[in-house]
């Protein structure tokens, strides 16, 4: 099987995020990156495809970002993807349709049996990606999925809803994207960091056209203020529902 | 002026709570614009039309009914076509999609079709010189991005919850609309719909949700949560992230960062610390509650009341007093 995982950089979320003075972006000083949880399970779900299929095949992880990205895609390889791709960029767009574009471009003669991606990226938080770059490509698409099963050109996904889950069945080629749930990623081996040392990282310039979505401003949420302490045990819980029915008036 | 086009959710041959609000959202969108219509995609199996008249009821001044046994279950491929030819051929300035699981799966598809912009998740909407100006969370929930959209036709999404139904009552008017693809030739299908418990309120659709994290132990622990939800009567029970990799619940009930995204009225967090991974996924909440025994868990720096103690003891306690004030209600 050969496989494309799309895995994007972003930055480590327990952090206090600083607003810069044009108040239009994250100041990215002091942040740390890694690779988005989501994708971290599209890489292990292509790497035990490929386990599963004799080790025939090849895993190719595929991200658009800065140079750093390097950095995420050297550590996809260290799981033990075979080889990379860096869509350079030094800042992408807002436009989710302006990536998936780029993305679609590099991956249409790639001639990949399944092309996974996480099921949303825990900065932009667009969750858009994955099927626009399907559609740009005519490939069948299933979002949200947590469990996989392959039969030769065939394929039974069940993909997450609010409470409740569904059953899809698809031919391949196809599009996936990776819920929590699917399963949980190994961790570089020491064996496979010094391997993705060696494994190739092809580097090319993303292209970008026709952006429509911008962001033009940038904030905090209102801090919420630290809770007021009704007291030790349930001694303090009539307390507790007098002030759910007469002060927040939810009871 | 500018027409609407708003997706009107269904599960099981039901309208889901969000369709309702996405109706009420494309009314306002169309308010802002200067005042348009409204016209809501109704899509499903044979007598979907009859949920038509509660579109018109939140606002929706046309139904447009796509009725064929090939909606009967979620057909993405057929929906994202007809929508992008509707959308395409209209007059419409807006498309509108609910940022369900759903709506998140079919409003790319969409955009990407018509080669427009897609703003997805919005928590706010206002229209700027023609522009969708939307806000949007990014970073985990820590920062709130706005976006500005130019092009039209403009596909947004909203998220649930963020947009309270109102009822705005319009004379019912339907129209048979037919798919641009053949339903049953998807690639696509969905063989199967596996709903959650028909008595059981979803997260997002719950004004009361009762979460448990670690701290109650073991799984049969949350017995304590399902009593107090019942109590409530209006409650769902949510996990945090530990406790659904445990397998003590089910992923599709864990809340947070990789899980899902609740603003209920009231959110009570027990024995939940306050990673921020959980955090994520429920700041949004209008009134919190945490009961947690260590008085320093991050959970009461984000809350609204606490009561630092042990859960095995305040819960029953709190249960019988909930149930007491709804008796007595």
């Amino acid at each position: 099987m050969k496989i494309a995982v799309c895995i994007k950089r972003v930055p480590v979320m327990e952090v206090k995020f600083v607003i810069t003075a044009d108040g239009t972006r994250v100041e990215e000083t002091g942040l740390k990156y890694d690779i988005n949880d989501f994708d971290l399970w599209a890489i292990e779900a292509g790497l035990q495809l490929k386990e599963k299929h004799n080790n025939v095949g090849e895993v190719v992880v595929i991200s658009l970002g800065p140079d750093t990205a390097q950095e995420q895609i050297r550590k996809a390889m260290a799981m033990g993807a075979d080889r990379g791709i860096l869509l350079k960029a030094d800042s992408a767009p807002a436009d989710g349709l302006a990536i998936a574009r780029a993305l679609a471009a590099e991956l249409k003669d790639g001639g990949y049996d399944l092309v996974l991606f996480g099921r949303i990226a825990i900065d932009s938080m667009n969750q858009m990606t994955g099927p626009m770059v399907a559609e740009l490509l005519d490939l069948p698409c299933v979002t949200n999925v947590f469990k996989l099963e392959i039969t030769g050109a065939t394929a039974r996904a069940e993909r997450a809803l609010e409470g409740a889950s569904e059953v899809v069945e698809f031919p391949l080629p196809a599009l996936l994207t990776i819920d929590d749930g699917m399963n949980k990623e190994r961790l570089p081996s020491l064996k496979g960091i010094m391997a993705a040392k060696k494994k190739p990282l092809e580097i090319k310039a993303a292209q970008f056209s026709d952006v429509r979505v911008s962001i033009t401003k940038m904030a905090l949420p209102a801090d919420r203020a630290a809770a007021r302490i009704l007291g030790d045990s349930s001694a303090a819980v009539p307390e507790l529902i007098r002030l759910l029915q007469t002060e927040a008036k939810v009871l | 002026m500018a027409n609407v086009l708003v997706f009107a959710e269904v599960r099981g041959g039901e309208l889901r709570k969000v369709a309702y609000e996405a109706v009420t959202a494309a009314r306002a969108l169309a308010e802002l614009s200067g005042g348009g219509s409204v016209h809501a995609v109704l899509a499903g199996g044979a007598g979907i039309d009859a949920k038509a008249e509660a579109l018109a009821q939140y606002g929706a001044d046309s139904v447009l009914v796509l009725e064929h046994a090939g909606f009967t279950q979620y057909n993405p491929e057929a929906l994202a076509a007809t929508l992008a030819q509707r959308l395409e051929s209209g007059t419409y300035a807006y498309g509108l999609f609910s940022a369900t699981s759903q709506g998140r799966d079919l409003s790319p598809r969409v955009a990407a079709k018509l080669g427009v912009g897609l703003a997805a998740d919005l928590t706010g909407l206002a229209v700027t010189d023609g522009a969708v100006v939307g806000q949007h969370f990014q970073n985990n929930g820590k920062v709130i991005a706005t976006l500005t959209l130019t092009g039209s036709p403009a596909v947004v999404s909203i998220r649930p919850a963020a947009f309270q139904p109102a009822v705005n009552a319009r004379a019912l008017a339907t129209e048979a609309i037919t798919s641009a693809t053949d339903p049953m030739a998807s690639r696509v299908k969905t063989v199967e719909l596996k709903q959650g418990s028909a008595d059981k309120l979803d997260l997002n659709d719950a004004p009361v949700i009762v979460a448990g994290g670690r701290g109650l132990k073991a799984p049969e622990h949350f017995a304590l949560c399902d009593d107090l939800a019942a109590a409530f009567g209006n409650a769902a029970v949510g996990a945090t992230r530990a406790v659904t990799d445990e397998g003590w619940r089910p992923h599709s009930d864990q809340i947070g960062q990789t899980g899902r995204n609740v603003s209920p009225d009231l959110y009570i967090a027990v024995g939940i610390s306050g990673a921020i991974q959980h955090l994520a996924g429920m700041r949004t909440s209008k009134v919190i509650v945490a009961i947690n025994k260590d008085k320093d868990a991050p959970i009461f720096k984000i809350s609204d009341y606490g009561i630092v103690g042990d859960v095995f003891e305040v819960m029953p306690v709190l249960t019988e007093a909930v149930r007491k004030a709804k008796a007595e209600g």
